[in-house]
């Protein structure tokens, strides 16, 4: 009792203190999933709007890792209290996307709230990944990255390796010399195992993941992703893993720390690692585009983005929407826009602000921070290349990275494992086409 | 010794049981009740669309194989960190309950880790033991083994068993050392003059007589390994690798907070709970005959 009677005096205190200086602004939540240098980016932000002007007051909070937020913003709907404005990472969008009436689509915020609003001002590749099949834009990019290739530079040289490699033969040939100059428990590897090896890789390729252009054009889609092509990668993985020429880096990023160790030269990960790259690596360092197979006709393709953006939720009032639509507008500005992604290595989402970066002569000083956005522009992008939406994936990776995990550890063949990946991942597909009606 | 008390007002005996049974009702039978509902249902994350399916989330369940194998990891893990945080904590116990210079500094060390989040306690058995940048895994990578609990599924259990008997020992320790000190010298020593020797002692006195905390423990252990170990497992190894340290708890939480796939995820918890009641039972009815009060 005397808990919860402290809990309220503490959430009244709370309250004032936060309500007085704010001369009755009205208040945007905003939960995001930002950690480190990445956070203090989202707190600059919500400052320099709230001294912009003083009649909104946005409020970031940190709610945990990307899921953790999702989940805890799908909680809070639940319980009747959502946040204006949540950061979903991308593999959520097909459920957010499925739960119409519990958000707020942004090409009709910006609309109801009058806000300049020029959905071709924005990166295709970027908002195609968020946007319906019509081109109308769902939830607003923030954080966009996409899969590259890290080399330590020094390391390869080390190695007698005067070539950053292309292709993935190159690649594994680089990874026996590295292996033999030393690095005995990691020739390459990767984070993000199914991002890699499946859902870029396909792109890459420009093969598909799953039927209905990986999804965008329907819920009824089904995976394809245990196509030859697909089979002989994961056997050349699960070859190469057996004297560690590639070791298997983990489900997620945990394992970034072993290429700014030294440890692994050639790691495949998201380029928004370059600020902790940067950070903590002491070599010289630089990403390339993916490998591919020179024998895949066509290939390399474009690659797909992943990082998150912003949904606004529904069953909000107007004037908080108005907010909502402004907060949207100054983050679009093409001078932040431009300082955002030379600041933290995302990507630039309006292409005034790409051009502008192009102009300054940035990517002379940086072609690090230009390779993600040559993968993404590499092509036109076709069905296969333009973006996936599966529901469930949250859950889904977990299992297509399972199977990953099974076929690199001799459990099962490369192909039973894919073959695996794709019944289970379609009978989540078919659980979650039942709920999104 | 027997007390008995007797009630002249008739309501006051409901009065004093009020509260316990109050929370008893909000926190296990309600949302209990709520669990066996949504297992009946078909819901979107959101709650927005939800429909009746009978018992079809259930069906679902008993057509993944991968939920068999979760009992299967359920019975192994479960068995292997009951086993080993009793009888690692009764060795500490009956250590710690023999006259020490620094009992109290060495008991409160003891007792420590039971004050860490399980999750906590899981971040911390990951970096000690992280392939290729851990304290701990580096001297085994020195020593030639190839350790890898990002592959191998045996490395991976051991490092969740560790973690969470890691865990429970204090708690067992905490209990095993009351009931020690409350076994009167005069039996021991008794036992003594007869000859007895330590060993003998221990085994023909001290553990009988401990029989009611190692049966109430036996009973918490099972009920901890069940339902309190999700949070370890998702720091350490995230059900992985492959599905091998997926126990039925973390299937719920994986297909419940995940997935969002609430109507198999309440049937989970569900089979779960009745599991738990009838081992307890079990327990109840076969195990406490051999307890000596």
């Amino acid at each position: 009792m005397a808990l919860r009677q402290f809990g309220a005096a503490a959430a009244v205190s709370a309250a004032l203190a936060l309500a007085t200086p704010a001369h009755a602004a009205i208040e945007i939540q905003w939960w995001h999933a930002m950690t480190g240098a990445n956070n203090d980016v989202v707190n600059k932000l919500a400052e320099e709007f709230n001294a912009s002007q003083s009649d909104y007051k946005v409020i970031p909070s940190y709610k945990g890792g990307y899921p953790d937020t999702m989940n805890a913003g799908i909680a809070a709907f639940r319980a009747g209290n959502a946040p204006h404005i949540i950061q979903v990472f991308e593999v959520g969008t097909a459920t957010m996307m499925g739960a119409t009436g519990a958000i707020k689509p942004v090409h009709q915020l910006m609309k109801e709230a009058g806000e300049p609003f020029d959905p071709k001002a924005y990166l295709p590749t970027i908002t195609g990944y968020y946007s319906t099949s019509k081109g109308e834009m769902l939830s607003f990019p923030f954080n966009s990255s996409s899969m590259v290739m890290w080399i330590n530079k020094d390391e390869l040289k080390k190695a007698g390796i005067n070539e950053i490699p292309k292709t993935w033969p190159e690649v594994f040939a680089a990874a026996k010399k590295l292996k033999a100059a030393g690095h005995d428990s990691c020739g390459f590897s990767n984070a993000w195992a199914s991002w890699a090896h499946i859902e870029q890789f396909s792109a890459w390729h420009n093969v598909p993941i799953g039927t209905k252009a990986n999804g965008l054009d329907g819920f009824d889609t089904e995976l394809k992703f245990n196509s030859p092509l697909h089979v002989k990668h994961l056997q050349n993985l699960v070859d190469l893993q057996k004297d560690k020429t590639y070791d298997y880096g983990g489900r997620t990023n945990t394992n970034e720390a072993r290429f700014s160790s030294g440890e692994c030269a050639i790691f495949l990960t998201s380029s928004g690692y370059y600020g902790t790259a940067k950070a903590t690596s002491k070599f010289d360092f630089t990403s390339a585009p993916m490998p591919y197979y020179p024998d895949v006709q066509g290939a390399p393709q474009n690659s797909i983005i992943g990082g998150a953006s912003l949904w606004v939720m529904g069953g909000k009032k107007p004037e908080e929407y108005k907010g909502v639509a402004k907060f949207f507008t100054f983050l679009s500005d093409t001078n932040r826009q431009a300082k955002l992604h030379q600041e933290s290595g995302y990507l630039p989402i309006t292409k005034a602000a790409y051009e502008k970066s192009i102009k300054d002569g940035f990517y002379e000083k940086n072609p690090t921070l230009q390779t993600p956005l040559k993968e993404l522009t590499n092509k036109e992008p076709t069905e296969n290349s333009r973006g996936l939406r599966f529901g469930n994936m949250v859950q889904m990776r977990d299992v297509w990275s399972e199977e990953i995990e099974a076929a690199l550890a001799g459990k099962k063949g490369a192909k039973e494992a894919l073959d695996s990946a794709v019944q289970r991942g379609n009978a989540m597909l078919r659980a979650f086409e039942k709920t999104a009606k | 010794m027997e007390k008995s008390t007797v009630f002249n007002n008739r309501l006051l005996p409901y009065l004093l049981l009020l509260p316990q049974l109050v929370i008893t009702v909000v926190f296990f039978y309600w949302p209990a009740s709520q669990a066996i509902w949504q297992s009946f249902l078909r819901e979107d994350a959101f709650g927005l669309v939800s429909e009746f399916v009978g018992l079809e989330n259930y069906q679902a369940l008993f057509a993944q194989p991968e939920y068999y194998r979760s009992m299967l990891t359920t019975v192994i893990f479960s068995t292997l960190v009951a086993a080993l945080s009793l009888s690692i904590a009764l060795l500490f116990a009956t250590q710690a309950d023999k006259n020490l210079k620094a009992a109290p500094a060495y008991k409160t060390l003891m007792i420590w880790p039971y004050a860490v989040a399980p999750a906590v306690a899981g971040v911390l058995w990951f970096f000690m033991f992280q392939p290729s940048l851990g304290m701990l895994s580096r001297p085994l990578r020195g020593m030639g083994l190839d350790w890898n609990p990002l592959l191998n599924e045996n490395h991976a259990m051991i490092l969740v068993v560790m973690a969470a008997v890691w865990k429970q020992i204090s708690y067992n320790f905490l209990f095993f050392l009351a009931g020690l000190q409350a076994i009167p010298r005069s039996v021991l020593e008794a036992g003594a003059i007869d000859g007895a020797r330590p060993l003998r002692r221990f085994w023909t006195i001290t553990f009988p007589l401990l029989s009611p905390t190692t049966f109430f423990l036996l009973v918490v252990n099972i009920v901890y390994v069940f339902f309190d170990t999700f949070g370890i497992i998702d720091a350490v190894t995230g059900g992985g690798p492959a599905g091998a340290t997926t126990t039925m708890v973390y299937k719920v939480y994986a297909d419940g907070r995940l997935g969002g796939d609430l109507g198999g995820s309440a049937a989970q918890s569900v089979i779960l709970m009745i599991i738990v009641i009838a081992l307890t039972a079990i327990q109840f009815r076969y195990v406490e005959r051999k307890v000596q009060y």
